[in-house]
């Protein structure tokens, strides 16, 4: 597998996003986009709500059918939705296993639903599951097709903090074991501080500031370098952050 | 009540876990488990009024025939092959015949016709003006033109059956088809489902709540076709029965007959509760008992 790049992107990169503009009317979301990310590579968008985060995830995912501009993509997508849109007719492993090509299907989406910690709720209706457990299998169905780049959009959001932070470890020991590149959108910029190897600010249709994050994890929330960092996105957001502080 | 409240169908609704939280007072709830043995009493008191209206002599057995006098008649067509009615079986036969046939080719028609309105606007723009104009014609305002086209055999019958079985089918399944989430859709891109495949795991499934809703109210208007039918030109079947009964004064046969109408009706009317039950599981507690 290849290798991560730690300062910028040296390897070709898993997805490749040049010039791309979106118009919903008179209205541009997106204004000549330029991404990379690099195999591996955890990277976190954040943006105010309209500022497009969602567009960019859609035209990755191939769910837009008219981009303006070229999105490239190495290899296969997954995706996390933030309702977890599991076929409430199906179950629990059946929803993995859904359209899943390769005779042992059911073995590995048993195997993916172990890992994520379902294993006890295999043959369960999605509608009995509690939000954590259903994004669970939102993931655990992602994972399972073995993505190359794997797009997470706001899965977190309508989780309590409690099971949110269970998720945050979780997905960072997926990502550990599997490394596919992930691409985080979020509001929340503790989340992606603590999750990502680089944040992006997505601002006017362009990716408007560029955060490394070079901590190991876990990290700690009042890390001096992560205090730093959050004034500096939440004040490239617009957020006033003086009387917070 | 929550629990009782019928959930959106074909959809998720989105109060769905709320919904499933029983708020009930224990007391009305140990009620509504009881079984419900007591829902018996007035059919039996009607009945026994019904008998008395015989013992007392207040009505003619010609004009109303006692329960007791009914039974009696049902034992007797059933086992006396009289030449004016035949049996009771052989009648019940015929009819369920002409009922399964038509009923399987309107539903047959309807539920394809559905699904091509349902998953292209082509589709819809072809199919769906033609079912709306039948959908508003009387169906039995359709007889003398039946008549006319398919002569007074077998085939005009089961026409009239499977397109009163049609229409309801149709617009259900069609209204299910269209209520299936846009966003499951969607995730069958994200995971590469091929058309069929979207079709089998996602819209089909989506739209079986409202189909069966149709299925129930389309089983119903293909009885009623039935009776209608089997009144014209019949020499077997249930209807024709009635006919001959007609002639010679026998309300009692005619009273067999209609129970026979009456008990095919529930028994289908059970057959499609036993499939949504099974079918409909996935919506778990929201899916009132």
């Amino acid at each position: 597998m290849a290798g991560r790049s730690p300062g910028g992107v040296a390897v070709a990169p898993v997805a490749r996003v040049s010039g791309l503009t979106r118009r919903f009317g008179e209205r541009c979301v997106l204004d000549q986009l330029d991404l990379e990310i690099a195999p591996g590579e955890f990277v976190a968008l954040i943006g105010r709500s309209g500022s497009g985060k969602s567009t960019l995830l859609r035209a990755l995912a191939g769910l837009d059918r008219h981009p303006d501009g070229d999105v490239a993509i190495d290899g296969s997508v997954g995706i996390a939705f933030q309702e977890p849109r599991l076929v409430p007719w199906r179950r629990v492993l059946d929803n993995v296993a859904l359209g899943l090509r390769r005779p042992d299907a059911r073995t590995a989406a048993r195997s993916a639903l172990v890992e994520v910690g379902l294993d006890g709720h295999l043959h369960e209706w999605p509608l009995t599951l509690s939000g954590g457990e259903a994004q669970r299998v939102s993931l655990a169905r992602a994972l399972v097709r073995e993505p190359s780049l794997l797009l997470l959009d706001e899965p977190f959001g309508a989780l309590d903090a409690l099971t949110r932070i269970t998720m945050h470890r979780l997905v960072l020991d997926l990502w550990e074991e599997h490394r596919p590149a992930i691409l985080l959108v979020t509001h929340d910029v503790d989340e992606a501080l603590a999750l990502a190897d680089r944040v992006l600010v997505l601002a006017d249709g362009r990716i408007s500031h560029h955060a490394p994050v070079d901590l190991v994890r876990p990290r700690d929330r009042d890390h001096p370098d992560l205090i730093s960092l959050r004034n500096r996105l939440l004040s490239e957001l617009g957020v006033d952050t003086k009387g917070t502080q | 009540m929550s629990t009782t409240n019928p959930p959106a169908l074909g959809t998720l609704p989105a109060g769905a876990r709320l919904a499933r939280k029983d708020d009930t007072p224990a007391g009305l709830r140990r009620v509504l488990r009881m079984p419900r043995w007591y829902r018996i009493v007035s059919p039996l008191v009607l009945l026994v009024i019904w008998q008395l209206t015989n013992v007392l002599s207040l009505i003619s057995p010609k004009k109303l025939p006692p329960p007791t006098r009914v039974v009696s008649t049902a034992v007797d067509l059933v086992t006396i092959n009289s030449p004016a009615y035949g049996t009771l079986q052989h009648a019940l036969l015929a009819s369920l015949e002409r009922m399964v046939l038509g009923f399987a080719l309107g539903a047959t028609a309807a539920v394809m016709l559905a699904t091509v309105a349902g998953l292209s606007r082509l589709g819809e723009d072809f199919v769906d003006p033609i079912m709306q104009m039948l959908r508003t014609l009387p169906l039995f305002g359709l007889i003398p033109v039946f008549i006319v086209w398919f002569g007074i055999g077998q085939l005009p019958k089961v026409l009239l059956i499977a397109l009163g079985a049609a229409i309801p089918l149709y617009l259900n399944t069609f209204a299910g088809i269209r209520s299936v989430d846009a966003k499951l859709g969607e995730l069958g891109q994200v995971l590469g489902l091929r058309r069929r495949e979207l079709l089998r795991h996602i819209v089909l499934p989506g739209a079986l709540p409202l189909t069966l809703v149709g299925l129930r109210q389309s089983l119903g208007v293909a009885w009623l076709s039935l009776v209608v039918a089997e009144q014209l030109n019949t020499n077997a079947g249930l209807g024709f029965m009635i006919n001959q009964a007609t002639q010679f004064l026998q309300n009692d046969v005619i009273f067999v007959a209609l129970l026979v109408y009456t008990i095919l009706g529930l028994l289908t009317d059970w057959l499609v509760r036993l499939l949504e039950r099974r079918t409909l599981a996935w919506r778990g507690g929201l899916l009132a008992a």
